[in-house]
């Protein structure tokens, strides 16, 4: 039994957390790329920004002596969202808009972007320093224990409030979004422009509107994973610009321009990357019973060293390619 | 006053102009039907009606008003629609999002236009849930008239409407379309089945190297002999 619980604690509950911040990091690259056509490199800084944004919100907050029952991190969340959007909006009309103008292609954008990030990070460090911060130095997390002694366990399956709170804010952004993409105008315009947008063009749709609403979308969503990194973690500039990797490796595996696609291969890459530096011999150790006299499972039985952790996301992406180009889901080609 | 009046339209894609000096008129209860040979600057003439590409020179008047170079999103509010040859649905959108997506422009209840459309097309009806990709290439092409008929245009541009359809279907393609025609739609098209869509354009406009050559009645242009010899294969 206890077994089991050190599992559910160490892979369904770590792996459900990354999950949900590498989904909604893929949702808005492949949605980006689904309108614009290109790979927004940046998107992983827009994650990071979002979180200081949040973080400088919450220090605000605790500045005024404002007392939350929340975490403060999620209570300051929707404005965190609202700021980052803009500051979206700011940077697509600032850089990538004028070399739309100019029929820039992809490639153009992609380093543009990665200019972006550059920037990005050069003010973060600027600003706040490159130290590491935490949204806990004023508020310690409240931890839920669920006793299982009646299964007999005898330690308790633990979850953090910021993570129960993850799981909620995420499946609401998820229903939300599907929501949009399916019931709106706006959205149903949306997926009919990351489907064909010369088309989209010729019907009259306003295709600057709508690649507004997606730098909204997308700048909103990586504030919201950015946060979720941060409680998950710690608050660091190049905080995001490591699990570009993953992000991307989650929006292609689920098919580029396609929103659900982001959203499996999310969860997907993430519990494979649990799964994989995770120690099998906490689990398997009621099997050292069996085994012959002086025999013993090794102490660390996991599949890849921690520090190797990104090479899984790489290694998925280099198999989806290779195997089914497209993705999970049909992406758009191109 | 014609619904539609091209005079001396020149322009291109940025290099050598391709339209050099297009003349086209069309009534609302005409049927236009533009010929010629591959290259000719067919769609080109549609395109540019569009907005797609940068008229230089001449004027293009509809319903009275100048609107060379005006942009789709501010023709289909006041009547143009464009139904390009390729890639006109969208694929995975299902048939009825297809036809939101005509009505994007419009702000009012378009339940009767639609209503209107399935009943032109009743297969669409049935696969109203069904994405657009999966029909077969008459209905897509069906798919995308529907669409362009949702924003209630007076003047509907189709570009080879019959382009690798069976027999069958382009009969009944051809059919639609003169039905839509009676209901008060201005029809401008272009077509490779240059004599059977001649027989029923009240307009027929030969183009070749960016100029009309002909013009007259659809009757008349298949009955003149230079025609029939140069363009309409004898
Ligand atoms: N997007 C484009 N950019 C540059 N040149 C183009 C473009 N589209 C067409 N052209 C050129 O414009 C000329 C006219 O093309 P257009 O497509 O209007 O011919 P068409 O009469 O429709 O021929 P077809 O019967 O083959 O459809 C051709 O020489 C073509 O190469
Ligand atoms: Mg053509």
């Amino acid at each position: 039994m206890d077994e089991l619980i050190f599992f559910i604690n160490r892979v369904l509950i770590s792996g459900t957390v990354l999950g949900s911040i590498y989904a909604l990091g893929a949702i808005g690259v492949t949605l980006i790329f689904g309108i614009l056509r290109f790979a927004h490199f940046a998107h992983g800084d827009m994650m990071t920004m979002g979180a200081f944004i949040a973080f400088v919100l919450a220090g605000l907050c605790a500045a005024l002596g404002i007392v939350t029952p929340l975490p403060t991190g999620f209570v300051v969340l929707p404005v965190a969202m609202v700021i980052a959007a803009f500051l979206a909006l700011g940077i697509d009309k600032g850089f990538y808009a004028p070399l739309r103008k100019r029929g820039a292609k992809p490639v153009t954008m992609l380093i543009a972007s990665i200019g972006v990030t550059l920037m990005i990070q050069g003010l973060i460090r600027l600003i706040f320093g490159s130290g590491t911060r935490s949204f806990y130095d004023t508020e310690p997390k409240d931890i839920f224990r669920i006793d299982m002694s009646a299964f007999g366990g005898t330690r308790p399956i633990s979850i953090t409030e910021p993570q129960v709170l993850m799981f909620v804010v995420t499946a609401l952004l998820v229903i939300a979004l599907h929501l949009f993409l399916t019931r709106s105008r706006l959205g149903k315009a949306m997926r009919a422009m990351a489907d064909n947008a010369d088309l989209a063009q010729v019907s009259g749709i306003n295709t600057a509107l709508v690649v507004r609403v997606t730098w909204v979308i997308a700048g909103s969503l990586a504030c919201v994973a950015g946060v979720m990194l941060a409680l998950d973690v710690a608050l660091m500039p190049d905080l995001a610009f490591n699990i570009v990797l993953p992000i991307f490796a989650a929006a292609i595996v689920g098919g580029l321009g396609h929103a659900y696609g982001a959203i499996v291969g999310g969860f997907l890459i993430a519990f494979a990357e649990t799964l994989a530096v995770f120690n099998w011999t906490a689990v398997l150790r009621p099997l050292n019973g069996l085994l012959p006299e002086g025999m013993a499972l090794p102490a660390n039985l996991a599949l890849v060293p921690t520090e190797y952790k990104l090479t899984v996301a790489f290694v998925i992406l280099v198999v989806t390619l290779l195997v089914r180009p497209t993705g999970i889901f049909k992406g758009v080609s191109t | 006053m014609a619904l539609i009046e091209l005079r001396n339209v020149v322009g291109g894609y940025g290099g050598a102009p391709i339209l050099n000096g297009v003349n086209m008129a069309i009534e609302q209860s005409d049927i236009g039907v533009i010929v010629g040979p591959n290259g000719a600057g067919k769609s080109t003439t549609l395109k540019a009606i569009f907005g797609l590409l940068r008229v230089t020179g001449g004027t293009i008047e509809f319903g009275g008003r100048n609107i060379a170079n005006s942009l789709p999103d501010a023709l289909v509010p006041i009547g143009l629609s464009f139904v390009p040859q390729e890639k006109n649905v969208f694929t995975t959108l299902s048939v009825e999002e297809n036809l939101e997506m005509g009505a994007f422009t419009r702000r009012d209840d378009f339940k009767d236009t639609m209503d209107w459309v399935y009943q032109m097309f009743p297969v669409l009806a049935e696969k109203r849930r069904q994405p657009a990709g999966e029909l077969s290439g008459g209905q897509r092409q069906m798919v995308a008239m529907g669409r362009a008929l949702m924003s209630k245009p007076t003047l509907l541009m189709l570009d080879e409407p019959s382009a690798g359809l069976s027999p069958r279907y382009v009969i009944e393609i051809f059919e639609t379309i003169m039905r839509v025609n009676k209901e008060g739609v201005g029809i401008l098209m272009v077509e490779q089945n240059a004599r059977q869509a001649l027989a029923f354009a009240s307009r027929g406009f030969v183009l070749a190297n960016g100029q009309n050559r002909f013009t007259g009645t659809g009757a008349e242009l298949i009955a003149d002999p230079e025609v029939a010899k140069s363009f309409l294969g004898g």
